[in-house]
């Protein structure tokens, strides 16, 4: 039965070219403009390390001064200061904890022919890889010790890998940094997580870094800084070399707690050290700590941005707008065939069969305003990734909004065509044939 | 015509499916379109915003060097006196930042040598005296600074030069009421600086801060390896100085990068890539807005044709009774004129509620009612240019048609 009805059902669109193309067309462009913005915004507004988001939590607490002039709105710093940074992670209150800052710095290839380069870096105490889930392809990453001894040791992308060293296994080679010498010790698979969460001072979809060294390495070598730096208190003259000793917030610092029962064991620690803090007369602000998680903090960073939420939005109208207008174009095909359908009524079809035949038609133009939309859809994201948006490279169509498409095609044009189709199986066979 | 209205109601109670679709569809184009071109409007004017400069003629040059000399200073100055011996340049001078650069430094700054709270924000531009020049800003007060008063500031630390030339905003907020001139501000505790100078109106180089017009000049060379030149050409050179620069800087030392997207902009690049977001996003609004209005007439033709060929029997039985054509074509235009007035009624509420929405949402100003307005003149027109084809046909049928029996 429902090969005839697809039989029946194409026969009628193609009598009507120029109505079935408009129908076919608004769906395809509602569904083209809505799989767009939703896939931006499925890319922008991701979790960035799904299985551990819930665990992973950055501490905040208020170091500064009473006169800290405009920076204040209620809200500790976003960043800690070496003391303070210092002193958490060695308290090992957390099941992990990572203390670093991002830099920037140019590379110097061994080939003399090869230019100079700036790269990314990250400076990071040693359990940043085990935390973030990092994936290693050749050697191994470093331990405390190595943090401890500041040794002249690099972990790097495999971008950088094929750069320098043409992808091959690089450990134990040298990457000359900023004019220092560094030993390869470990090359990292591609890795980008987006949000770049763990540092967003490097831009909210920054690509990851290709160059990690160990902290205190990184300043012994003076590792040019990338990043934001907040200096309170009399004295404001810091200089780079003396951001350790301080009163500049300028490191994240960052914490696994793989157990929920322990987050407000943690917090607690967070107050019990910033009291601390104030009784010895370093702090001299209220007691205020947080204790965001990674999808909390981006929330609370504002990372997606607003102009996303505002295009699927419009998508969303704009979709509407088609199917109402879809709805009224298979109103009045279905209406004009009234003496088919009195003509099939008669003959003995029943109401169902009616129905079920100009259902699927609707669910034909809805296949076609699918396909038609999902072109549209990829020609919308190869346009959004011409943008210069940071998120922009993001933008891919993947297999969950391929289905999605058509679902929402299909689902939304069987609807849109429901009431047209309810109205034409009402007309009354004797009617229709009595104005023969 | 006020004749027809009473039938034509009651005829639209005949179908009432397809007049609420298409009043529906009026409604809801109508408050997406005035939204969306009120969105346009606010994106267009943010684009169109001055910085304060002479922005034609003017080169921006990021210019990064590699290896760590003691002392960035003297490469930079060789730098600097390098690009002003280009042929075609009229002055150039190296800084941190400059207006749409979308990357700077701000400090509080205050009259009150002691406070640091209720602070007010500046940027700040570290320029010599050749910046008013190259920038093209004007000095309506005061004077510009002298070369010996330029002094070095070393990496990171927070400059205080002694002598300081602000925008009116910042004297008219610090000073209300009197000359700012002469006058001392502090920028770090402790340390004076003296106002010398006054320029008319410099912008921040963000496109999106709260104080948009707070900039502070200060006579400084940054100590740092990372460095701005702004060079200003003499009119017609700018294309022949553009690709002087590379060579005259790698003339001078190698040991640079000027990266490939950002290394060497005409300030006009420098526009369009600070506002491109708004840009994209007003085009984005603007096809949307065309594409629903297209959708809309389209759908307002199909289904209006629908009815013409639905009641060709009637047509020619009123035709036979004596109407004339163009009673026929003010019957079906009238007939859209009231489903889209009753569209245009329901639209005016939901763009007020969209835009009350959005208000709350996204911290938009509220719509403005001339749009609205504009957005209900527009969707009317469009329903009777959309209708007058169908309408137009009905009025050809014949009135033979009555005695036909299809």
């Amino acid at each position: 039965m429902f090969g005839y009805y697809l039989e029946l059902a194409l026969r009628s669109l193609k009598r009507s070219k120029a109505l079935t193309a408009l129908m076919v067309l608004a769906v395809a462009m509602g569904i083209g403009a809505c799989m767009t913005t939703l896939t931006v915004l499925h890319v922008v507004s991701g979790d960035p390390i799904p299985e551990k988001s819930h665990a992973l939590f950055t501490p905040q607490l208020e170091p500064r001064d009473k006169d800290n002039g405009f920076y204040s709105r209620g809200e500790p710093p976003e960043q800690v200061s070496w003391q303070d940074g210092m002193a958490l992670l060695k308290a090992h209150r957390a099941d992990r904890q990572v203390l670093m800052t991002g830099g920037m710095a140019p590379v110097q290839p061994a080939n003399p022919s090869q230019d100079p380069f700036f790269v990314h870096a990250r400076y990071t105490t040693a359990e940043f890889f085990a935390m973030f889930d990092v994936p290693l392809k050749y050697g191994h990453t470093w331990s405390a010790t190595e943090d401890e001894r500041r040794e002249r040791i690099a972990v790097i992308s495999s971008d950088l890998n094929e750069k320098l060293f043409h992808g091959e296994d690089s450990t134990g080679r040298t990457v000359r940094f900023n004019g220092a010498d560094l030993r390869v010790i470990g090359v990292i698979e591609p890795w980008r997580p987006h949000p770049h969460f763990y540092d967003l001072n490097a831009g909210n979809y920054a690509e990851s870094e290709d160059v990690y060294m160990p902290l205190g390495t990184a300043r012994d070598i003076r590792g040019p800084r990338a990043g934001s730096r907040d200096c309170w208190g009399v004295g404001a003259n810091v200089e780079e070399t003396t951001l350790e000793t301080s009163n500049c917030t300028w490191l994240q610092l960052w914490v696994e707690i793989d157990d929920p029962a322990h987050v407000a064991a943690y917090k607690a620690f967070l107050v019990h050290y910033s009291e601390d803090q104030r009784a010895a007369g370093r702090f001299l602000m209220p007691v205020n700590v947080r204790l965001r998680n990674v999808v909390e903090w981006l929330d609370f960073q504002k990372v997606v941005p607003s102009d996303v939420h505002l295009q699927v939005w419009l998508a969303l109208g704009f979709f509407v707008v088609c199917l109402v207008n879809t709805v009224g174009l298979m109103l009045a095909k279905f209406m004009r065939r009234s003496a088919e359908v009195g003509v099939r009524r008669a003959l003995g079809a029943s109401r169902g069969a009616v129905f079920a035949q100009l259902v699927t038609e609707a669910g034909i133009v809805g296949v076609a305003g699918g396909v038609g939309g999902l072109l549209l859809a990829l020609c919308g994201l190869w346009m959004v990734r011409q943008q210069p948006d940071q998120y922009a490279s993001l933008a891919h169509l993947d297999m969950d909004m391929l289905v999605a498409t058509f679902a929402v095609a299909i689902g939304a044009t069987v609807v849109a065509g429901l009431l047209p189709a309810w109205r034409a199986c009402q007309i009354t066979p004797a009617l229709q044939l009595k104005s023969q | 015509m006020n004749l027809q209205i009473k039938p034509i109601l009651s005829a639209l109670r005949r179908h009432k499916a397809g007049t609420i679709l298409i009043a529906l569809q009026i409604a809801l184009t109508l408050a997406i379109v005035c939204n969306a071109l009120f969105i346009v409007h606010q994106r267009v004017d943010r684009v169109n915003r001055t910085t304060g400069m002479d922005e034609s003629n003017v080169i921006a040059v990021l210019n990064r060097y590699v290896g760590k000399p003691d002392s960035f200073i003297p490469l930079t100055q060789t730098d600097v006196a390098a690009l002003r011996n280009i042929p075609g340049v009229e002055s150039a001078y190296s800084t941190n930042a400059y207006p749409l650069r979308q990357g700077g430094w701000s400090t509080g700054m205050q009259i009150d040598p002691n406070k640091t709270k209720d602070s007010v924000p500046s940027a700040l531009y570290f320029v010599d005296e050749q910046a008013l020049k190259t920038l093209g800003v004007k000095l309506i007060a005061g004077r510009n600074f002298n070369p010996s008063e330029v002094v070095t500031v070393g990496p990171q630390s927070t400059p205080a030069p002694p002598q300081v030339i602000i925008t009116k905003a910042i004297a008219d907020k610090l000073f209300p009421g009197v000359s700012a001139l002469g006058k001392t501000i502090y920028y770090a505790k402790g340390k004076p600086s003296t106002v010398i100078g006054i320029v008319e109106k410099l912008t921040v180089p963000w496109v999106e801060w709260d104080h948009m017009d707070n900039v502070t000049l200060m006579p400084v060379r940054f100590d740092s390896g990372y460095q701005q030149f702004l060079i200003r050409t003499k009119p017609g050179q700018q294309d022949a100085v553009f690709k002087a620069i590379p060579g005259a800087l790698f003339k001078v030392s190698r040991m640079r990068v000027l990266p490939e997207k950002y290394g060497l902009r005409t300030f006009e690049t420098v526009r369009a890539k600070a506002y491109e977001a708004d840009r994209g996003m007003a085009i984005l609004m603007s096809i949307v807005c065309a594409v629903l209005l297209a959708i809309t007439a389209a759908g307002i033709v199909g289904l209006s044709s629908f009815w013409v060929g639905q009641r060709r029997k009637q047509i020619g039985v009123r035709r036979a009774l004596g109407a004339r054509r163009s009673d026929i074509l003010s019957y079906f235009m009238t007939e859209n004129f009231l489903i889209a007035l009753g569209g245009a009624v329901v639209g005016t509420a939901l763009a007020l509620g969209l835009s009350q929405w959005m208000l709350t949402h996204f911290e938009m100003p509220r719509v403005s009612v001339t749009y609205v307005g504009v957005g209900v003149v527009l969707l009317l027109a469009l329903g009777q240019a959309a209708v007058f084809a169908p309408a137009l046909r009905a009025s050809k049928v014949s009135p033979v048609e009555a005695t036909r029996s299809v």
